[in-house]
């Protein structure tokens, strides 16, 4: 087991696309690290390189205590899951979870019973012999962990793990990965493009944007303090509401409101300043009447969640949503007033959260 | 109504005739041998095996047949090795004009095994004592296949994707054996239609062994089959029946054998 650390790290293509751009990180042993981010921001291009597949254009990867930037995949000993699992058609179970063993010149005995002990743990006694094609998706993603595990490698690689699942499947398998990161200690990197997954699973995450590290930090801290607008309108369920503001004395104009300054901002920002003021529809306290400092206007939507609503008030032609528990939603059309928490409630500058 | 029986009838009959135009040679070859008196009509067989005794007392019948085999075989077994080599590292490594040295390895392999250059071929085959020898023969003709069977094998090679060969890369494999233990079994379908194709190419091939090989000890059955004659000069139908049905049979079992071996299967294991 081993900590990773990436030094500088950049990765451009040839014709000329720069998928990495300096990248500094360091994970810690035993972490399960996330790399968030949209499509086509660099999450594989980066996990790739560190696995070797891709050989960076400048800095360095460092693994344990060794530099392995100019070696080969197989020398760095790591692990990886491709997003597609790429387990070998023509191989069974046995043989496809044995496979790094075959390489690494165990016995065949010796590796049929890791095989056995891996894919009994994994719960795939009964599938030993059959072929990838004749697994489920749920499956075949186990096999490839399994296959991973038995590696016994240094850290572990994933790539989309688990994007092929259905969605009920996915938060099955998300418990168990966590679950059997937990027991087996292993330093973990994984990509999604799932801020919901990042969040459940990671001990902590980076959220990536067009080749850079925006945020680094654990999921609480990415949730609740979300380091620039880009973050903030990427991480939740349901996206901030980042809105346009001036600073006028002690409070705050957005969108033809006057609102409080949030707790964590006090003292910090000059009168007259364009700032963006940003708050969960979650922290976002939602009533009929009207409220000072709240962002009052009419409702022009209104979608279930389930155990809530959330509610889209129209302030002054500006959006702002609120998320109302059930049996409390209005009408279209009703007038309703938003009151953001002041404890929750962030400013951003020039697009980076004050204080930073 | 009548106009739909009428198409009807005249496709059918269309079918019918197609059929026969090419079932009466099949028949032909399959009554002829086993006839006393053969002719170029289809008759019911006597059911005689006096032409098969005729043909194994030419001398050189079953020895070409062999010849046919060793020539087909040596031919195929290095098309398909240096085709797969060649097509994997095309496929797979970035060169600039990859796509033009394709086309132009294509272009030239109809102008090498082709007539135009058989001067130079058979002056080569001298030069390099070559001439006379099974294993130039080989040679030659794999040269000759090598282009098209790469850009076939290329096709196979570009169809099966990367992931699985960078995960046996991550898991330390070496180049040699990620062919071996990944790539190889996964085109094997490619491999073996490659193969079959080499050997009926080779098989049927008459011009370059008639050219390349003097000794009629060392000669295919395409060749030898030239030389079946009666003493009066005429083409001997019996021995010519016959041999050509011996000639055939290698290839028609060799087709069922490898279509049921391997037919185009594919197991899965990558999601899509
Ligand atoms: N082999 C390649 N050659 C050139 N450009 C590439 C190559 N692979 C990726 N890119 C580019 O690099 C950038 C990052 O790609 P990457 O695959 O790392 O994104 P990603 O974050 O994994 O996206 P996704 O969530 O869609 O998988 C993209 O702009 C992509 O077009
Ligand atoms: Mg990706």
């Amino acid at each position: 087991m081993s900590a990773i650390e990436l030094r500088g790290l950049t990765k451009v293509y040839p014709g000329g696309v720069k998928a990495l751009d300096s990248l500094d990180l360091a994970i810690p042993d035993g972490e399960f690290f996330a790399l968030l981010g949209p499509s086509g921001c660099g999450k594989t291009t980066l996990l790739r390189t560190i696995a070797g597949l891709e050989t960076a254009t400048g800095g360095a990867v460092v693994i344990g205590d060794r530099d392995v930037t100019g070696l080969q995949p197989g020398a760095r000993d790591i692990a990886m899951v491709f997003q597609d699992y790429a387990l070998f058609p023509h191989m069974n179970v046995t043989d496809n979870i044995a496979y790094p063993l075959r390489i690494k010149k165990v016995g065949k005995a010796a590796r049929q019973q890791k095989a056995a002990e891996v894919g009994a743990r994994l719960g795939l006694e009964q599938l030993m012999d059959r072929r990838p094609g004749q697994l489920s998706g749920g499956q075949q993603q186990r096999v490839a962990l399994a296959r991973v595990m038995a590696t016994q490698a240094q850290a572990f690689l994933f790539d989309e793990p688990l994007s092929n699942l259905d969605a009920r499947l996915r938060l099955e398998a998300r418990t168990f990965l966590k679950k059997l990161q937990h027991e087996l200690g292993v330093t973990t990197v994984f990509v999604t493009h799932d801020q919901a997954e990042a969040l459940a699973m990671a001990d902590r995450m980076a959220v990536m944007e067009s080749g850079h590290i925006r945020q680094i930090g654990t999921p609480a801290e990415v949730f609740q303090r979300p380091a620039n607008t880009f973050v903030a309108g990427f991480i939740g369920s349901t996206p901030m509401n980042l809105l346009d503001g001036v600073v006028r004395g002690d409070t705050l104009e957005v969108s033809g409101c006057k609102l409080a300054v949030p707790q964590s901002a006090e003292g910090l920002l000059h009168d007259g300043e364009k700032i963006v003021y940003g708050v969960r529809p979650e922290y976002n306290v939602y009533s009929a009447g009207p409220v000072d400092g709240s962002l009052g206007g009419n409702v022009s939507i209104v979608e279930n969640l389930g155990a809530s609503y959330l509610v889209t008030l129209d302030v002054n032609g500006v959006l702002v949503q609120a998320v109302v528990p059930e049996g409390h939603e209005p009408l279209i059309g009703d007038e309703g007033y938003a009151l953001p928490r002041r404890d929750r409630a962030l400013i951003y500058r020039d697009g980076e959260l004050v204080p930073a | 109504m009548t106009r739909f029986v009428l198409h009807r009838i005249g496709f059918y009959v269309l079918i019918a005739v197609l059929l026969a135009f090419f079932t009466v040679p099949l028949l032909w070859l399959a009554s002829a041998p086993f006839t006393s008196d053969p002719t170029y009509q289809v008759r019911l067989p006597d059911f005689t095996s006096e032409n098969f005794r005729a043909i194994l007392d030419n001398p050189y019948a079953l020895g070409s047949l062999w010849n046919s085999v060793v020539l087909a075989a040596g031919t195929a077994v290095l098309v398909v090795v240096f085709a797969a080599l060649a097509a994997y590292a095309l496929s797979r490594v970035r060169l600039p004009g990859r796509d033009a040295l394709l086309y132009t390895l294509l272009l030239l392999s109809s102008i090498i095994t082709g007539t135009a250059a058989m001067v130079p071929l058979f002056q080569l085959a001298v030069e390099l004592h070559l001439i006379d020898s099974q294993l130039g023969l080989i040679l030659i003709m794999t040269g000759g296949l090598l282009p098209a069977a790469i850009f076939m094998m290329k096709d196979f090679m570009d169809s099966t994707p990367k992931s699985y060969e960078e995960s046996a890369r991550v898991f330390g494999a070496s180049p040699l054996q990620i062919v071996r233990h990944v790539v190889v079994p996964l085109v094997r379908p490619g491999l073996a239609t490659i193969a079959v194709w080499a050997v009926a190419n080779v098989w049927g091939n008459f011009l370059m062994p008639y050219l390349l090989l003097s000794d009629v000890e060392k000669q295919p059955a395409a060749v030898i089959m030239y030389t079946l004659y009666t003493e009066g000069g005429q083409a001997n139908i019996k021995l010519l029946a016959t041999f050509g049905l011996l000639y055939s049979v290698p290839v028609v079992l060799m087709y069922l054998f490898v279509s049921k071996k391997y037919g185009f299967r594919f197991h899965g294991g990558i999601k899509r």
